[in-house]
């Protein structure tokens, strides 16, 4: 692989900056347990639940729309899981499946609304960001008195579907696992496929795409159908997780879930970006986040150091686009 | 020209248009259009902003049904719906701005929405091998040599990207193409590049619109002239009857004769020099001689 070759790769940027941000902890915090096999699993974990997420989000992206709705979507889903195991006692499974076929439906509506009515799919989530929240709160207090249900624990010894998202195979996280397989899977699925073909092309042109026959309809319903069943997902292994579900539980996901795409690469108009990138985003959030943690600086500076590093990323990825582009 | 003087008395029409309308709303658009294109013909559509020449193309190409008139395909009435459908029968378009992709590579692009497959077993895999090879073979043929297929066709230049468009549309199998202001954003060097395979395409037996408002890139390859004027045909011309001059007279709507008289004195003798600059000016003077 040559220079302008490598200039090219939308990940360029993110890669370089997660082996700074990697030596920058391990000089500052090594001592303190960054560099420990837990240390290491504690910020992998995190990075992971938001790499479940970011993998999802950046083939949404590339395609050239946006999701608001999925931390509100890891609530609701949570609940729709929660509520009939405990309550209704229908078994762990069904109420996964039932979870997933839900996010499903809701990430059709997302798709269709936004292919239909032509607005931007940022508007169209916003939307279906207050509603999925302010409808899972509702409902939830309605039905149980209570914005959390817990004791889920106990169900999933000896469930057919549970184990694939609980546990910790080989010592890591079921999340690192999941994540790894999407990033993948998804990376294999832009790269290797026509499907991955049109995605790029939805996003950069939709019309020229069109024209030559690209199903572009049917791209976007079924990556805003994908981003809300990596929601589900990640829903499922935090209730197993925890053992509760809570109303507010993804707040803010949707937007970590961007900038990990962003700071991995992703073009905001579309049509540029990788899977792998946004994986990389998502561990440069979570080595930052935990990092700070050993430090011993409080981590309420996280969020600014946060903003400082999209912005950083932003301008950098711009800078090597230009140059990959001017580069013959 | 000789080839095509034989391939009009030997030869049916791929396309016919007869008495064609199209009304948006109160706006008539396109006015009794009749109109035949022929294998190895490029027929060169004239007409000044509004003309109504991209009213036609879109007709042709799909996008738009006529209000009223007949639209032949190989010597069949056809109403399209859409642009794939007009692919399919084989009518490509390859239109100024929706050309390529500029972030994606030369070699995605070139096969966006008929891509390779290799399948392993129920898996289909985007069959990246043989498509870099086909592309690269297919530009070379033209003239374009890349040193990487997977280079992002924002790293052409607009005469290449054309080009790249127009060996797309030859080597799926395009029977008719149908092309969109190829060279008006382009310098004189580009545009003569995209000229050169116009040339090529029509050699392969493909009949060729060419849409331009530009009557020099016209008359070096067109072999048909129709001149189109606020949605009405002035009609169509061979190029043994008719010249430069007449066409561009006829384009301006036969109005301010006197006026463009002189400047088209300087541009027959700037034959080479850069055409829409000398537009430019000759629409200038025109205005400030109105006022």
């Amino acid at each position: 692989m040559n220079f302008r070759k490598l200039l090219i790769r939308p990940e360029l940027g993110a890669v370089i900056a997660a082996v700074g941000i990697f030596i920058l902890f391990a000089v500052v915090a090594g001592r303190q347990g960054f560099l420990s096999p837990e240390g290491t699993i504690n910020y992998l974990e995190v990075s992971a639940q938001l790499g479940i997420l970011a993998t999802a989000v950046s083939l949404l992206m590339i395609a050239g729309e946006f999701d608001l709705s999925i931390g509100s979507m890891i609530g609701a889903a949570g609940m729709v899981i929660a509520i009939p195991v405990s309550l209704f006692g229908w078994p762990l499974w069904l109420g996964i499946i039932v979870g997933f076929l839900f996010s499903a439906a809701i990430g059709y509506i997302n798709g269709w609304l936004v292919v239909r009515t032509r607005l931007p799919s940022f508007i169209i989530t916003l939307a279906s960001l207050y509603l999925l929240r302010g409808l899972t709160i509702g409902f939830t207090l309605l039905i149980t008195n209570f914005t959390r249900v817990s004791g889920l624990r106990g169900y999933i010894e000896g469930d057919l579907l549970a184990p694939i998202f609980a546990g910790r195979p080989l010592g890591l996280p079921i999340s690192i696992w999941w994540w790894a397989v999407l990033t993948i899977f998804l990376g294999w699925i832009l790269f290797k496929t026509p499907y991955g073909n049109w995605i790029f092309a939805s996003g950069g042109d939709s019309l020229a795409a069109r024209n030559v026959g690209v199903p572009v309809a049917r791209v976007k319903i079924s990556l805003f159908m994908l981003t809300a069943a990596t929601a589900t997902l990640l829903a499922v292994i935090q209730v197993l997780n925890t053992g509760s579900a809570d109303v507010l539980r993804g707040e803010q996901k949707e937007l970590e879930a961007i900038a990990s795409a962003v700071i991995g690469g992703c073009l905001l108009t579309g049509g540029y970006g990788s899977v792998f990138g946004a994986t990389i985003g998502a561990l440069i959030l979570g080595m930052v986040q935990q990092g700070i943690f050993y430090t011993g600086i409080n981590t309420d500076w996280f969020r600014a150091v946060l903003g400082g590093m999209l912005l950083a990323a932003v301008l950098l990825n711009n800078y090597l686009r230009h140059q990959a582009l001017r580069a013959r | 020209m000789a080839t095509s003087e034989t391939t009009e008395k030997s030869m049916e029409p791929i396309i016919e248009l007869q008495g064609i309308d199209k009304v948006f709303g109160k706006v008539t658009a396109l006015q009794d259009i009749s109109f035949k294109l022929f294998p190895g013909e490029v027929h060169c559509l004239l007409g000044d902003n509004g003309a109504g020449k991209s009213t036609l193309i879109k007709i042709l190409s799909g996008v738009h049904r006529p209000t009223r008139g007949e639209f032949r395909f190989l010597n069949g009435p056809v109403e399209l719906d859409s642009p794939r459908q007009a692919l399919d029968l084989g009518i490509a378009t390859v239109f100024q701005d929706l050309a390529m992709l500029p972030l994606m590579s030369i070699t995605r692009n070139f096969f966006l929405g008929r891509e390779p497959k290799k399948t392993f077993g129920p898996i289909k895999v985007f069959d990246s091998a043989s498509a870099e090879k086909t592309t690269t073979e297919e530009l070379r043929k033209i003239g374009i040599r890349l040193r990487d297929p997977d280079q992002a066709v924002g790293t052409l230049s607009g005469g290449e990207r054309q080009a790249v468009a127009i060996a797309r549309a030859v080597y799926f199998g395009a029977k008719v193409l149908i092309l969109d202001e190829p060279t008006s954003a382009l310098g004189v060097k580009e545009a003569a590049v995209v000229l050169k395979y116009v040339v090529q395409s029509k050699a392969k037996g493909i009949g060729v619109i060419f849409i331009t408002h530009n009557v020099h890139h016209a008359w070096a390859v067109g072999d048909t002239f129709t001149v189109l004027n606020r949605g009405r045909s002035y009609g169509t011309f061979r190029k043994a009857d008719t010249h430069r001059e007449k066409l561009l007279q006829m384009m301006a709507g036969g109005e301010e004769l006197d006026e463009l008289a002189v400047e088209l004195d300087l541009i027959a003798k700037r034959d080479s020099g850069p055409m829409s600059e000398l537009e430019h000016r000759v629409a200038e003077d025109l205005e400030a001689k109105d006022n």
